[in-house]
């Protein structure tokens, strides 16, 4: 039940007048002090004076009690909860409280690729393809396009190849897809038609936007149907000269002419007046081909399954001209008018506010249609209530509000209190969160239970590792003998630094160990005995076990250290662990690092330094050992095996493959697999590119992070997935239970007022007694 | 008392140029041209000509301070140390790194800043200038001691101690005011008055301190015993006499940060998610925005600058003898 707020407010201030009563008790204390010279300036005087005022105030308590009631009025704006940080319209409205910590810095779905700026572009733009919001492993299925895209191979002459031919045989891969007809953009100014149906804020000067303060200023919005062309045209903006696309130089490598078709516009681009419109349609890209309105093809070289999933990215996602067109327009800059800063899509969701100091606002598209809600998942969802809206239209929630929240204690703080429908756990919290289960598992405690509050748990696919690097003389090797050594430093360390206790003392248990670069989730990971390292871990009783340090020393006598001491030398062995700067909480975990490799007896040198001289040391292989991470762009193995090619090695190509491991079987063995379709033969291959880098040991596999996250009773339909951002379509709001635990949580607490003041007069009474005898006294002195 | 004004604000000139300079080779020292590109550009598949590119069109591609390949005047003048600050002297502070319009932010992000720091400045001008008073008025006295030991309690306490009991206490437990955000208009009073009462309680012991030192030295003087002898009650000697003779220490220590309370607090607004120039500062500072740090630290010399100037004329209007020539 909802308080009324009279009520409430009164019966506090009955409770904090009630602390008056206590004036009798403090006579006594007083009178106490009194006699035993304790105190020197409460005399009678000022308990005469308390005790006139006692009863004054008694005699005069409701004129008090409206007196204290006005700040509290002012405070609560006439609410019953007054640490609501939302205006009080929107109580039982539709929304999604949601926060973000980092401003994002790009909204254009050419540039945006963290996960801080997906978060919004994700439910703005609509890519091709999407993941199925319910099934595992992620599987792919069509957003815009009607059905998934048409895959063809050709040879060097064009000549179409049989679906299933081996990537050496193709040239070049076609996709063709096809889009759904009647989807529309969300209202925007630069679609806007006047009655002859000429664009109505396409042909602006300085002058007209003067007054404009925001794209809500524009009278008049229009919209128009998606067609192939705005998909071809954003596909032309990954090389436009003015824009920095993360993956134009991945993709150049891929679609045909995109590299020459960079020069072109940069060329065409000098020519023109700055930051003039640079018109995309007037020059044709090889490698993309409009077949009519809902059809194109993008031609790539060779055979590269993984392409499919860039589709499911931004960087595919239709962007209309008119709104590239309309951002150009003189002085729209300056006013901060640009597509990186208002976006313009046919998601379900539209940004009308973007304050990224402190607010952004999505807002449901009103021509969003078309979607629904799936009614297939894996065999829980069922059970766990998430087809309850199968078949429903989406999306859900009216309104999506983003709040700025720096810092995590606000921000756990908030979401307890109601203000935040979900909230990740930091360390601080986890305690007051989670617990353990006798059998290992984690749990939501009793006083989150209490209030309603549901744990989601979820291995990322992500890895966390400690690289060596493969130049460095000593864990590296140059010659045959010298590489075989360092191959069984490295093996004797992977079983010396112990991750599952990495993970229980530093992480809360939010991991699990990895027993190689695949995480959980992704093709070619196996679970049990049979996914794990046999280089570090042996399999014992039905469990995993790490292999004894007994084990490890061995083979560091056999790599030349018997006793962590050189045999060639005669001198303790010592390596060098470059990490980034480390604050002061963190020398705990160096302190542990060396204790790992002082089981070994080697003495860990720990060089911390900077992020950016961090990654120079990184990109010059000056460091020996060095921490390191990577999340996938898509849930694919060959996005983790890449990290370890050795054309992508980081010294010599400036590429991902940070220890710059180089082994031909394991290259010949990639280059075959990443071009092949899913299936067991893929995966035996996987498993033999596994089985070389557990045997060669050029990363200590780390762990994989377990993601915690928090969800209260009234947020429904969540399933998390790490790999997909567009998922806000499907969660649903129950606004009025939202509301009901929001008043029930945050009854204001008055009493802390009412004793503030009591203090206040009591401490006011003393000095003026004093002032006054110390004033008579002078007078005395005086005479 | 214009000539003064004047010369001094050519004064001024040197010690921006000093100060664009210092700040230009702390950053740089710290990252270079590459590492600000790598920043801006993300972690993955980041090839060297996007960060060409980028440096290229943010004029981070030209040497820090000395141009060996050109000629005559242009050795320094095509540089980006001269590109970059040359404009500043206009108050035209460019864009930041995602080609945000740096004046534009600064101009919507002072306000925030500035409803905290004017309450915060005013009220506890106000707060420790009478508690100053009341403990020389009981100096020696219990009140007077306990006071002190009080005052240096709250010395001794970090400031980020009283953010986050605050937020605690008032917020999460009393459920008094919104633990952190901000709204425009009148609807801002609820979430400033927290940081409001943190920033007068944070700084309450040293301030306290410092006036009560300053009234101390006051109290002794031949023109106090005067009025006392006269049978002026203490609080008008207090008041009237004590306080107008210390006010050219007062006016040191406070009109010289007027200027600056544009420029918010750096702590404060990040833990109540205040959107001001502090939290602006820190932002840039963290993904190594230079047009922003710069534009910043240049800002704040001036105000700085701006405010000793205020001081020297506050003297004038506190003391007729203080001339300014």
């Amino acid at each position: 039940m909802i308080r009324q707020p009279e009520t409430t407010i009164f019966s506090y201030l009955q409770y904090s007048f009630e602390s008056l009563y206590i004036a009798p008790m403090l006579f006594n204390l007083s009178q106490l002090f009194m006699k035993r010279n304790w105190i020197r300036v409460i005399d009678a005087n000022y308990l005469s004076v308390l005790a006139g005022f006692y009863l004054k105030m008694k005699l005069n308590k409701i004129i008090c009690q409206i007196s204290l009631l006005m700040p509290c009025l002012i405070l609560s704006g006439c609410s019953d909860v007054w640490n609501n940080p939302y205006p009080d319209s929107d109580s039982g409205k539709n929304i999604l409280y949601n926060a973000f910590a980092e401003r994002p810095k790009h909204l254009d779905p050419v540039q945006s690729y963290s996960s801080n700026e997906i978060l919004f572009t994700a439910q703005i733009y609509q890519p091709p393809l999407q993941y199925h919001f319910l099934k595992r492993p992620l599987t792919l299925i069509p957003q815009t396009a009607s059905k998934m895209p048409v895959v063809s191979y050709q040879d060097d002459n064009g000549v179409q190849l049989p679906p299933n031919s081996a990537g050496a045989h193709v040239a070049y891969s076609v996709y063709e897809i096809t889009i759904r007809s009647g989807i529309f953009y969300q209202p925007h100014p630069a679609f806007a038609q006047d009655k002859h149906q000429h664009l109505l804020y396409h042909a602006l000067t300085r002058q007209d936007i003067q007054t404009v303060q925001k794209i809500s200023d524009f009278e008049h919005t229009g919209t128009r149907e998606l067609i192939a062309d705005d998909f071809i045209y954003q596909i032309k903006r990954l090389a436009h000269p003015r824009l920095h696309s993360p993956i134009f130089g991945l993709m150049a490598d891929y679609i045909i002419g995109l590299r020459e078709y960079a020069e072109t516009l940069r060329d065409q681009d000098k020519t023109q007046p700055q930051n003039s419109f640079l018109d995309l349609r007037k020059f044709p890209l090889a490698g993309v081909e409009r077949i009519d309105d809902y059809t194109y093809r993008i031609r790539i070289k060779g055979k590269y399954p993984q392409f499919i999933y860039w589709l499911t990215m931004a960087f595919f996602a239709p962007v209309p001209w008119e709104a590239d067109h309309f951002f150009s327009q003189p002085g729209m800059a300056e006013k901060n008018f640009t597509l990186d800063w208002y976006p313009v899509g046919t998601g379900p969701y539209m940004l009308t506010e973007n304050n990224p100091n402190q607010i952004m606002v999505l807002e449901r598209n009103p021509n969003f249609k078309g979607e629904y809600y799936p009614d297939e998942g894996m065999p829980e969802d069922m059970e766990n209530g998430l087809l309850r809206d199968a078949g429903k239209a989406l999306p859900f929630i009216d309104k999506i509000i983003f709040s700025r929240e720096k810092e995590s204690i606000p921000y756990w703080n908030k979401f307890l209190q109601g203000y935040y429908d979900a909230s990740s756990i930091g360390s601080d919290s986890f305690d007051q969160a989670v617990q353990i289960t006798g059998q290992g598992e984690a749990a939501i405690t009793e006083e989150m239970e209490a209030q309603g509050i549901r744990l989601g748990t979820e291995v990322a696919p992500s890895t966390y590792y400690m690289g060596f690097n493969m130049l460095d003389p000593v864990v590296g090797g140059r010659t045959p003998e010298e590489k075989a050594a360092a191959r069984k430093l490295r093996q004797a360390i992977s079983i010396a630094v112990n991750y599952e206790e990495f993970l229980t003392i530093f992480a809360n248990g939010r991991g699990i160990a990895a027993q190689g670069p695949i995480p959980p989730g992704i093709e070619g990971y196996h679970e049990g005995e049979a996914g794990i390292n046999p280089i570090s871990y042996e399999w014992h009783n039905g469990e995993v076990r790490r292999k004894s340090i007994k084990q490890a020393q061995a083979l560091l006598a056999e790599a030349g250290y018997p006793g962590g001491i050189s045999r060639r030398t005669g001198k303790p062995l010592v390596l060098y662990y470059d990490v980034t700067a480390r604050s002061a909480d963190d020398r705990s975990i160096m302190d542990w690092m060396r204790m790992q490799f002082q089981k070994l007896n080697i003495q860990l040198v720990v060089r911390s330094t900077d992020y950016n001289r961090f990654q120079d040391k990184i990109r010059k292989g000056n460091a020996q050992i060095f921490e390191w991470g990577w999340n996938a762009d898509y849930p694919d193995p060959e996005n983790f095996l890449f990290l370890l090619y050795g054309p992508q090695r980081k010294v010599d190509n400036s590429g991902e493959n940070a220890a710059n491991y180089d082994n031909a079987e394991y290259n010949r063995l990639f280059e075959q697999m990443k071009n092949m379709e899913h299936g067991p033969e893929r995966i035996q291959i996987i498993d033999r590119m596994v089985a070389i880098l557990r045997e060669d040991a050029p990363w200590l596999w780390g762990y994989h992070p377990k993601i915690f996250a928090l969800y209260h009773a009234w947020y429904q339909n969540v399933k998390p997935n790490r790999m997909a951002y567009n998922t806000i379509k499907y969660y649903r709001i129950n606004p009025e239970l939202r509301d009901q635990k929001r008043h029930e949580w945050n009854t204001p607490v008055v009493w802390p007022i009412g004793i503030g003041i009591v203090l206040l007069i009591i401490i006011l009474f003393p000095a003026r007694a004093a002032y006054r005898r110390k004033e008579q006294h002078r007078i005395l002195k005086n005479r | 008392m214009l000539n003064y004004i004047i010369r001094r604000l050519f004064y001024a000139i040197p010690i921006l140029v000093g100060v664009n300079l210092i700040t230009f080779a702390l950053f740089f020292v710290v990252n270079t041209p590459d590492d600000m590109a790598r920043m801006h550009l993300g972690t993955k598949h980041v090839t060297e000509e996007a960060i060409w590119k980028w440096k290229q069109e943010h004029g981070y591609n030209k040497p820090l301070l000395y141009n060996n390949v050109a000629y005559g005047i242009e050795k320094f003048t095509d540089t980006i140390f001269f590109e970059k600050s040359v404009s500043m002297f206009a108050f035209d502070f460019g864009r930041a790194d995602d080609g945000r319009d740096i004046a534009h932010e600064i101009q919507s992000r002072m306000w925030p800043s500035l409803a905290i720091a004017l309450p915060v400045f005013l009220l506890g001008l106000l707060a420790y200038i009478t508690f100053a008073l009341i403990m020389v008025f009981f100096r020696a006295t219990y009140i007077d001691f306990w006071g002190i030991v009080l005052c240096v309690m709250l010395m001794s306490i970090s400031s980020l101690f009283y953010i986050i009991a605050g937020q605690f206490l008032i917020g999460k437990l009393w459920h008094l005011v919104p633990i952190s955000g901000y709204a425009s208009g009148l609807d801002a009073t609820r979430f400033l008055l927290l940081p409001i009462i943190v920033g007068i309680i944070s700084s309450a012991g040293a301030n306290t301190r410092w006036y009560r030192t300053l009234f101390l030295e006051e109290i002794n003087k031949e023109y106090v015993r005067t009025a006392r002898a006269k049978g002026l009650s203490e609080n008008i000697v207090l008041f009237r006499h004590v306080l107008k003779n210390a006010m050219i220490p007062i006016l040191t220590g406070a009109v010289v940060v007027i200027p600056l309370l544009f420029l918010g607090g750096l702590i404060t607004e990040s833990f109540f998610g205040i959107p001001g120039l502090g939290s602006y500062t820190i932002d840039a500072i963290q993904s190594q925005d230079f047009a922003v740090v710069r534009a910043m630290v240049f800002l704040g010399s001036l105000l700085y600058i701006t405010g000793l100037v205020l001081t020297d004329i506050s003297y004038t209007f506190a003391d007729p003898r203080v001339r300014l020539e």
